[in-house]
């Protein structure tokens, strides 16, 4: 077996092909982001309209616990890792990542993670129901059982983590092709070297974290027990030492696909590179002193409330240069709007409005009614699903003819885009409204004047998931049916994953292309 | 193809209009509904507050329109269906600095007024009236500070409009069996803290929201100017009930404030005359059932059956069937092994805690027949 992939079920097991890896990484993030959908349309069935109709307040705490878990750790940094690991051989001439054998074990510990993570529905007192914060003591003293599942299965999800990002940052810096500088490199590859290095040092701060919980839980300790001597608040300012970069973890990657997509549908080169990288690097570095501005009510002085509030405000400016350099991309270009980019587009308005809602909340006394409150619901999913889940979404669409070799349906991809921009936008639109109205978040149960934005919210819940079988279908044709695609795909798009045939050979640049 | 796709978006669109006409249309009860924005509220700072709120909104949608401007202009003009030609520019020192310097502005603008009004709200000094605020799984406790009045905040929507066997009220899942009595035009400071796990106390109109933290005590005050009545909830994921724990503010005339200050002191002491009364079995079984209602039913339900795995029946229990200084142990300090059972020791005066104990010995099928006096209570308490 010289250069074909083995036979069966041992081809995906033994692997150490980055295409495989890779495509492993994406349906097992497609799996979770399914299931974490499941869970979320539980929260909307129940939250369709006031009284409790359909699940009880315990149950549905379990939902918004793992919803935010499972799309998080499951769902969005899985997917970025698949596509790192399609892509970035590819986009810099390497033979695969530099590590292969690490590369399988980091995807294979993953399912085992989430097994240990689902299987605590099933367990007596039920899933967590902390909410993917958990904060302690709610998360400790007040846990369920299960929670040293939970712990055990964060620590394994780091560990893949940490072991995906060594991984890209060693195939980058050391596997680049003759010629491709590091300011030659395309912006995807970029912004993974940048988030792997985000992901390198915070993982471990999660570890920290979530030890300390198993600690104060089963051997005695009080790290967040204040009868002990212990601080809760030190439990949220660790875990959103780690929370905050996670945060730019789950959309960096999404600002390099972008940066790939915009250029070829406006036939025109991206705008302002070098700016690009320099704020993609701003922005990792302004990540690491932000994060209490998840905490602004916990009580921190009032000075360190100031400098909380500056620095959060500073994230704008490099997030503004972005969007800015992506219409500048667009303007005076020649523009179509194929799927990745009708996508791509509506990564760029959608991800400016989470930006000013962003904007709204760094604002600290403003923040004091905004806290906890539907508005940072909807803030949090206007960055994180027109955010993550469209470039993940744009991403596909753009490279699946490659990985495949067969074309998706167009008007199928149009349609799927327009569902989901339509639901998403009833999703989460209205909780800006209600939030601001003053209804809490993580409640099963609510007021009645917020009862009939709860509707639309569900409706929109609703149609946006519906749309995503639809995407599921569609690369299901595609990859079995699909029309055969063009080594090229798109009309002259830039980058050496171009170069190849469509499909990509199971082994690409066995001899390193030359970069001019 | 495209033209079918688009009639199937129309008709989609239109059906979605149709939905939200016809859901305005409905909404004719009392209710304020469609709330689309933040409370003026009825403080100083809760209007500097929503000042604040709405400059950065406007700065927002000045920054929108021109970015989203120039963004549909040239996804409608510069397309290739329409011969654009594409440009190869890509590259503008002077544009990168503009696009960094023009924002930072802005922001520093927004900085002085945030700056100003987060030292007026850090500024706790010069109380009128201290209330110390507690939270509870799941209601909140109202001490007021060298007052000697202290009292619990229960919700008081009833189960059957929670599960739809009843219409709902007005007032649905923000009402209170006692609300919070504050005077107005006085500058009131709450203390705040836990007892178990973190909440936060949240009353829009107030603009307070903060933290309760066990082992901490974080402050915060308002200056109410109108009288009326201030709704709000916990706003941190307490556990099961946090959806189910409302703060409920009446804010009135000092004199009023004064006589239910006087109102509330007579009625402690009345309770405190009770503990020396010698109650009949159907006193306490009555008085018991009530205070079951109120301060038992949400873990260990209206059935005594508990919710298996994590919060235990008390129908048919060791304890509940067993000696009964285990019941008042348990009931009077909480249990060691889980956590969710508090202690009422404080919570209740001594003849709830002998009327509930009566209760749940003689209720859902336990036959124990025996019965407890307040003085015992008040006795194991000293013992």
């Amino acid at each position: 077996m010289a250069h074909g992939p083995a036979k069966g079920i041992t081809r995906w097991l033994f692997t150490t092909n980055h295409k495989d890896i890779g495509s492993m990484y994406l349906w097992f993030s497609f799996m979770m982001f399914f299931l974490g959908g499941i869970f979320a349309l539980v929260i909307r069935a129940e939250l369709f309209e006031p009284g409790l109709q359909i699940v009880e307040p315990e149950f549905f705490n379990q939902m918004t616990t793992l919803h935010g878990l499972i799309m998080v750790f499951g769902a969005v940094m899985p997917a970025f890792v698949g596509l790192a690991n399609w892509m970035i051989p590819m986009m810099v001439g390497a033979p695969d990542m530099a590590l292969p054998r690490m590369n399988n074990w980091s995807f294979w510990i993953l399912p085992f993670a989430f097994a240990m993570l689902v299987s605590t529905l099933f367990m007596e007192g039920g899933a967590p129901n902390f909410g993917w914060t958990f904060y302690a003591p709610l998360s400790t003293t007040y846990a369920p059982p299960s929670v040293t599942f939970f712990i055990f299965a964060v620590h394994i999800m780091g560990a893949s983590s940490i072991m995906g990002a060594i991984n890209i940052i060693a195939t980058i810096l050391n596997m680049r092709a003759p010629g491709m500088t590091l300011m030659k490199m395309p912006l995807f590859v970029w912004t993974w070297l940048i988030t792997a290095y985000l992901l390198i040092a915070v993982m471990p701060v999660l570890a920290g974290v979530v030890t300390m919980m198993l600690m104060d839980i089963h051997f005695g300790t009080s790290f967040f027990d204040a009868a002990g001597g212990g601080d809760p608040v030190l439990f949220q300012h660790v875990f959103w030492f780690f929370g905050h970069p996670e945060v730019y973890i789950m959309i960096l990657p999404a600002f390099g696909i972008i940066s790939a997509i915009i250029p070829t549908f406006a036939r025109k080169p991206l705008f302002g590179y070098a700016s690009m990288v320099y704020a993609t690097a701003s922005i990792a570095f302004l990540s690491f002193i932000v994060w209490a501005h998840h905490m602004f009510t916990v009580g921190i002085p009032l000075v360190g409330e100031l400098f909380f509030m500056y620095a959060t405000m500073l994230i704008a400016v490099p997030t503004g240069v972005k969007v800015f350099n992506w219409i500048t991309t667009m303007f005076k270009g020649s523009m179509t709007f194929e799927t990745p980019m009708l996508f791509s587009v509506a990564f760029v308005i959608l991800f400016t409005i989470g930006g000013f809602s962003g904007l709204m909340l760094a604002i600290a006394p403003a923040d004091f009614q905004y806290h906890d409150t539907y508005f940072v619901v909807a803030h949090f999913h206007y960055v994180l699903v027109p955010g993550a889940i469209f470039s993940i979404t744009a991403a596909v669409y753009y490279w699946l003819p490659k990985w495949c070799g067969n074309m998706y349906n167009e008007l199928m991809g149009k349609t799927h885009f327009w569902l989901a921009f339509i639901g998403l936008n009833l999703t989460f639109f209205p909780m800006h409204f209600v939030g601001l109205a003053g209804m809490p978040r993580r409640i099963p149960d609510y007021a009645l004047q917020f009862a009939d934005f709860n509707m639309i919210s569900s409706c929109g819940a609703f149609l946006f998931g519906a749309a995503q079988v639809l995407f599921l279908f569609n690369v299901l044709r595609t990859i079995t049916v699909g029309k055969k695609a063009s080594d090229e795909v798109w009309e002259n798009p830039e980058g050496l994953e171009w170069s190849v045939p469509s499909p990509a050979p199971y082994h690409t640049f066995s001899t390193p292309p030359e970069v001019r | 193809m495209y033209k079918k796709a688009i009639q199937q978006y129309a008709w989609l669109l239109g059906m979605m209009v149709c939905t939200l006409a016809s859901v305005a249309l409905g909404a004719t009860d009392s209710v304020e509904r469609w709330g689309l924005n933040m409370t003026e509220g009825v403080t100083p700072l809760s209007k500097e507050i929503y000042g604040l709120h709405m400059q950065i909104f406007w700065w927002c949608v000045a920054i929108g329109v021109v970015v989203f401007g120039v963004m549909f202009y040239t996804m409608i003009v510069h397309r290739k269906e329409n011969g654009a030609k594409s440009s190869n520019f890509h590259e503008s020192t002077s544009l990168e600095v503009a696009w960094t310097v023009i924002p930072f502005v802005i922001l520093i603008i927004m900085a002085f007024p945030a700056t100003s009004s987060l030292i007026k709200i850090y500024d706790t000094s010069e109380s009128e009236l201290d209330i110390v605020i507690t939270g509870y799984q799941w209601k909140w406790k109202y001490e007021y500070l060298n007052q000697g009045v202290t009292f619990f905040s229960n919700l008081a929507t009833p189960k059957d409009e929670i599960y739809n066997r009843v219409a709902k009220n007005p007032n649905y899942l923000l009402e209170v069996d006692e609300p919070l009595i504050i005077p107005i035009h006085k500058k009131v400071r709450f203390l705040i803290t836990a007892n178990d796990v973190i909440h936060a106390w949240w009353v829009p109109d107030l603009a307070v929201k903060k933290d309760a933290i066990p082992g901490f005590i974080n402050e915060s005050w308002a200056y109410v100017e109108e009288p009326g009545v201030y709704r709000g909830q916990c706003a941190e994921l307490c556990g099961k009930d946090h959806g189910f724990m409302p703060i409920v503010v009446k804010a009135v005339p000092e004199n009023e404030y004064d006589l239910w200050l006087a109102e509330k002191r007579e009625v402690a002491e009345k309770i405190r005359a009770l503990t020396e009364k010698t109650f009949t079995f159907d006193e306490l079984y009555e008085r018991g059932k009530v205070v079951y209602e109120k301060n038992c039913v949400s873990c260990h339900q209206a059935n005594g059956e508990g919710v298996p795995g994590v919060f235990p029946a008390i129908a048919g229990s060791a304890i509940a069937t067993g000696v009964v200084n285990n019941h008042l142990e348990i009931v009077v300090n909480g249990s060691s092994k889980n956590v969710a059972m508090q202690a009422f020791r404080d919570q209740l005066p001594e003849p709830d805690i002998a009327a509930v104990i009566t209760y749940q010995r003689n209720a859902f099928g336990n036959n124990m027949g025996d019965s407890l006096q307040p003085i015992d209570v008040l006795n194991y308490k000293n013992k």
